[in-house]
């Protein structure tokens, strides 16, 4: 959806993909063009090469935007585009190939003089060799798997004792994930932050930061929160953060949009993480303080232009907050929680942009990630763009599935998040402590409105509910004529 | 009309009557002074002494619940003069519960046989939606009389999975 709608605003025609279960998504509908690509999983439909270069070969597309899942950090599918004379809206292959190997590219950025945690920059060969490392470094270390990502391989090791058996399971958990066993060693960081500086650079060798974006809140290492400027980061810092991040990135000779990533200590130390070589989900806090798009960028940068200004036009101004509201269920320990959307209340108002894909009477597939839209909040300061997304969040309403909005309005109300008290721990934290306490005072009210909504509104979600089900046996309409009847229907299911 | 309403099981007997625009309104024998309009399907403004308040309705596979602003209640419903009277969702130890999906997904383990016995809050089968399994429990002690969903089987939300009695 966000890049069909930059492809509308630069008058250029848009074709989507799409596997089966996704033919009634938003996209589908907005694009000019959409084709089916096959079954729900990924590798029939969405990671299958050979089928998405034939929509752009039949559709005549001039380029392929890989959105941020799926092949959009895929140095071969990059390649294919350029085989198939199709331009991907990325990088080029090669720097996103040093950049997918975690190893690989330490070892090129260590050549360039970027900050690193200590550790090994090669792949570990034994469990002496890990032992001599991690005595050298100091205890705790961390595990990691060279093809890794999303937490897979990835071992904390407080003890000596540990470590030989750490070694083994990420080896082995690394090889079942990525087809890879190459595991390497650094130091742990104690509570660290997880800050990331966005860059942009054309191919015409010009490249530029556009500021950093404090991702700390995370839960199973998924980002759940984002936010710029950091809450610890001032103009001096940002502008070492920022020099690193375009060393990094011309390091690897690198185009386009991209993010380099940094852990930063107690101590505002920060060290390279890794580079995503696409656009990251958390863009839009980015473009509200720098005031630019960025996928129209990306569009204008992939067809050979210049980027239209230098890094000292670049000005950071206000605060943005995203919130990535997803279909979970936050009594069932944020499990996912699809179904059809029987009743969507958006937020508007000063300072909210929401990028959405779901819609009322959407049926939230199964098979992929449940993001369902993005909620950001801007204002002149934090406080300000706390506020407004606070008050975004309360006319938020999505009916007929769990999401996680009631999390947003804890962690916003939360003392040390408002203090800017934030570190990749703080979520779990968060979750472990006792909830605040909910006022439940509008019993009364509830009452009241049970019996008016019976009088007023008889027919309605339940119906709608009946008729997805299944079974078949519940005739959707036949079922209005009372709403006692309807009680009775009620019964036989519950 | 009159209404025994049950939120977050407590009750109340609620007399609503329409005259022309105008609502008279008891709650527990008290006169209440409101006024309501529907604003959209499932979506109600109630104004109370002039306190405004927006009230949403979401029915679950198996529940109704309405919520007040961003506070959510069970709410249960039925009218005291109905024959049929109301198996309560809590109350009803005696007879068939049917256990429902309360999402789509798959069941990928069945825990308990047909004819086992089960106690409440015991896990009957697991099911699995996007890559997340969710144990599914029994609502109340007894035996399990059917399974429903077999292993494998792929399940939409409110589907019965289980029967126990």
């Amino acid at each position: 959806m966000r890049v069909i709608r930059a492809c509308r605003e630069l008058g250029i025609p848009s074709v989507a993909v799409y596997s089966d279960v996704d033919r009634a998504s938003l996209h589908v509908r907005k694009a000019d063009e959409a084709y089916d690509i096959g079954p729900a999983a990924a590798t029939e439909s969405y990671l299958n090469f050979t089928k998405i270069l034939d929509v752009a070969k039949r559709s005549h597309a001039d380029a392929i935007h890989p959105g941020y899942g799926f092949l959009s950090e895929n140095a071969k599918f990059a390649q294919a585009c350029a085989d198939a004379g199709v331009k991907f809206i990325g990088p080029n292959p090669a720097s996103m190939e040093m950049m997918g190997s975690k190893t690989r590219a330490r070892q090129e950025m260590e050549k360039a003089g970027v900050p690193f945690v200590p550790g090994t920059s090669r792949g570990l060969e034994s469990a002496d060799e890990a032992e001599q490392v991690a005595r050298k470094i100091g205890y705790p270390v961390m595990l990691k798997a060279a093809a890794g990502g999303g937490g897979k391989g990835m071992r904390l090791v407080h003890r000596p004792e540990e470590l030989k058996f750490a070694l083994e399971a990420a080896q082995s958990e690394a090889e079942r994930a990525f087809g890879d066993r190459e595991v390497y060693i650094e130091k742990a960081i104690v509570n660290p932050r997880h800050i990331e500086m966005q860059v942009l650079a054309d191919e015409h060798g010009n490249t530029v930061y556009l500021g950093e974006r404090e991702c700390s809140i995370q839960r199973r290492h998924q980002k759940v929160l984002e936010e710029s400027p950091s809450p610890i980061v001032d103009a001096e810092m940002r502008q070492r953060m920022g020099d690193v991040a375009v060393r990094v990135a011309r390091a690897a000779n690198y185009t386009n949009a991209g993010t380099v990533e940094f852990l930063v200590d107690q101590d505002k130390n920060f060290y390279f993480l890794e580079m995503n070589t696409r656009l990251q989900v958390e863009h839009p806090v980015t473009e509200l303080i720098t005031g630019l798009d960025l996928v129209h960028l990306q569009i204008r940068i992939a067809a050979g232009e210049k980027l239209p200004f230098r890094q000292e036009d670049i000005q950071i101004r206000g605060h943005a907050i995203e919130c990535r509201i997803y279909a979970e269920d936050p009594d069932n320990n944020y499990f996912p929680s699809p179904g059809k959307i029987t009743l969507l209340l958006s937020p508007s108002g000063p300072g909210i942009r929401r990028d959405s894909g779901m819609y009322e009477g959407w049926t939230v597939p199964i098979d992929y990630d449940p993001l369902l839209a993005k909620l950001i909040g801007y204002g002149t300061d934090r406080t300000q763009a706390i506020s407004r997304l606070t008050r975004a969040l309360h006319e938020y309403f999505v009916g007929g599935i769990k999401t996680n909005i009631s999390l947003f309005r804890r962690i916003l109300t939360d003392a040390d998040f408002q203090a800017g008290k934030v570190d990749t721990g703080y979520l779990d934290r968060l979750l472990r402590a006792k909830p605040p306490h909910v006022q439940r005072e509008d019993t009364e009210v509830a009452a009241i409105a049970a019996g008016i909504f019976t009088v007023l509104d008889p027919t309605s979600a339940i119906t709608a509910n009946l008729s997805s089900s299944a079974t078949g046996s519940a005739p959707a309409n036949g079922i209005a004529a009372s709403s006692w009847k309807r009680a009775a229907r009620i019964e036989g299911l519950g | 009309m009159v209404y025994d309403v049950s939120i977050d099981g407590k009750r109340y007997r609620l007399e609503l009557e329409r005259e022309e625009t105008r609502w008279r309104c008891r709650l527990n024998g008290r006169e209440v002074e409101m006024d309501a309009v529907l604003a959209r399907r499932d979506v109600l403004s109630v104004l109370i002494g002039g306190k405004a308040y927006e009230i949403k309705r979401e029915h679950t596979a198996t529940d109704m619940h309405l919520w007040v602003g961003s506070v959510r209640y069970l709410a249960e419903l039925h009218d005291p003069r109905s024959l049929r009277g109301r198996r309560g969702a809590t109350a009803d130890e005696k007879g068939q519960r049917k256990l429902l999906a309360p999402m789509p997904g798959k069941v990928v383990r069945v825990l308990i046989g047909e004819e086992q016995p089960v106690e409440a809050g015991q896990s009957i089968m697991v099911v699995e939606a996007m890559k997340m399994q969710n144990e599914i429990k029994s609502p109340k002690k007894g035996t399990v009389r059917k399974i429903v969903a077999a292993e494998g089987a792929n399940v939409n939300a409110g589907d019965v999975l289980a029967i126990v009695e």
